[in-house]
């Protein structure tokens, strides 16, 4: 307990970053790979292939890699200036949302196809028929996944403490210099985290329950 | 188009369709007048739910033109959406979205497409569910519906849009027996007031006395095309003697 009352305010300060990185990704990568998904099942091969190529490439590197290339590559780029906590966010953002289009589509194949011919018989457009039809069906039936998509999310905001961001990850190095116990510092560090998931449990099994009376 | 003379609601004229090397419509001629209700039959496989999805394009059509209102269908797009607002389809499976309520559905087309304030598209809405009889089931999930009941739904749903000709395929099909008339209830009704319709189904009892015109399709052609009275009592082709000798076997 000593580690964490000596140290409340370094916790709550690199906790509040955590939570930062997490809302700002969170909500950019539900709706940057809600259009990636729309993409992929879009008429235009264009489209569709560009969505492909998107979520193949980055699902497929390594997270740390996505950081290494927007914090140090980047901007020798020199196209705009991040600061890391930015650079953090884009690169959590970039790597979340090819899940969580691969979620949603996933969900959109569940929709029956004559729910999306029935919209097209009214003269609903493509964005129209997606967005007020497909789509809403198609997250209800992805809760459980899209939830641990976020779970993973949150996780995955450590790496950042690798690229000077002081959030969650960076508290045993900070705790180090204070010459605190680390061990017990992480320990600490694991029980907040499993803290922090549980409104996301929570809020997997409202929405289940809602959606399971609508269907 | 002179003044004088009024472009057929359906107009089909050469069309042609494949499904990779099937040829699922062979140069089929159709010209439906407004007001008219065509009964198309045939066995299946002969094309029946195709040619009645080429009419609003939910399955382009290899060659050949197809016109509604004197409108030849535009490719897919903004325009062809307007024109799809304007043909009411009602499927064998209903179709009705299922995230919503029996009033949302009703609802939705108006208020999206033809930008209906809500409080205007609800009360025809209501309308409309008092109409087909099902008023008091306009809050529930499509799902807590009888069969007869959600189809009754979707042609509310599609009345919704007051298209100018309705398309059936099959809509009685998936029913259970006792749902069946309720539904046939409707489209008489329909019919009745003037609609043009273009239904594919295998209700003789409805093709008597609710059609004009009754259409015969065959491998894909229309064989024979023809008043109801002419086609029971006396059809022409072997093909529909055949159909006909297998269907009213009571
Ligand atoms: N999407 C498709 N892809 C390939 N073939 C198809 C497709 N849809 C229909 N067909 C084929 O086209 C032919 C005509 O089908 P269609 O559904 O129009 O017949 P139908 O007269 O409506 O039959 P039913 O009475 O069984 O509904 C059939 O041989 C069918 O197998
Ligand atoms: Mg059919």
């Amino acid at each position: 307990m000593g580690v964490l009352t000596r140290n409340i305010d370094l916790f709550v300060h690199h906790f509040a970053n955590t939570l930062k990185l997490f809302a700002v990704s969170g909500i950019a990568s539900l709706l940057l790979g809600i259009f990636l998904a729309m993409l992929r099942v879009s008429p235009v091969p264009v489209f569709r292939g560009a969505g492909t190529l998107y979520v193949t490439v980055v699902r497929n590197t390594p997270l740390t890699l996505v950081f290494v290339f927007f914090v140090f590559a980047y901007p020798y780029l020199e196209i705009i200036k991040f600061e890391f906590f930015t650079a953090a966010v884009v690169a959590l953002s970039l790597y979340t949302s090819a899940f969580v289009c691969e979620v949603v589509r996933s969900g959109i194949n569940t929709v029956p196809v004559g729910q999306a011919e029935a919209s097209r018989a009214l003269g609903l457009t493509f964005t129209q028929m997606l967005g007020s039809i497909v789509l809403p069906q198609a997250l209800r039936s992805v809760v459980p996944p899209m939830v641990s998509t976020f779970i993973a999310l949150l996780k995955n905001t450590t790496v950042a403490a690798g690229f000077s961001v002081r959030e969650a990850g960076a508290i045993r190095d900070a705790l180090s210099e204070l010459g605190e116990d680390t061990l017990t510092g992480m320990l600490w560090v694991a029980a907040i985290f499993v803290l922090l998931v549980m409104p996301l449990t929570y809020l997997q099994r409202v929405l289940e329950k809602r959606w399971s009376v609508a269907r | 188009m002179t003044a004088a003379s009024t472009p057929p609601m359906i107009r089909m004229a050469g069309v042609d369709k494949f499904f990779g090397p099937l040829h699922v419509l062979r140069n089929v001629q159709l010209e439906v007048p407004k007001g008219q209700v065509v009964v198309v039959l045939g066995p299946s496989g002969s094309g029946k739910s195709t040619l009645c999805r080429t009419i609003n394009r939910l399955e382009p059509i290899d060659s050949g033109v197809i016109e509604v209102d004197g409108q030849p269908l535009p490719a897919e797009g903004k325009e062809l959406a307007r024109l799809r607002a304007d043909v009411g389809m009602v499927f064998q499976s209903f179709n009705l979205f299922a995230h919503k309520t029996i009033i949302e559905n009703v609802m939705l087309a108006p208020v999206k497409v033809r930008k209906t304030p809500a409080s205007e598209a609800r009360k025809t809405a209501m309308e409309l569910l008092e109409r087909v009889g099902i008023a008091n089931q306009a809050e529930k999930f499509p799902a807590q519906l009888s069969g007869g009941q959600q189809q009754r739904a979707a042609i509310a749903r599609a009345l919704a849009m007051k298209p100018k000709v309705m398309l059936f395929d099959e809509p009685t099909s998936a029913l259970d027996p006792e749902m069946v008339q309720e539904v046939l209830d409707v489209m008489t009704g329909l019919a009745k007031d003037g609609m043009t319709m273009l239904v594919v189904t295998h209700e003789m009892g409805f093709a008597r006395k609710a059609a004009d015109r009754v259409i015969f399709m065959s491998d894909g052609e229309v064989v024979e095309d023809s008043t109801p009275e002419e086609f029971f009592s006396a059809p022409k082709s072997n093909r529909a003697k055949d159909f006909l000798g297998k269907i009213l076997t009571h």
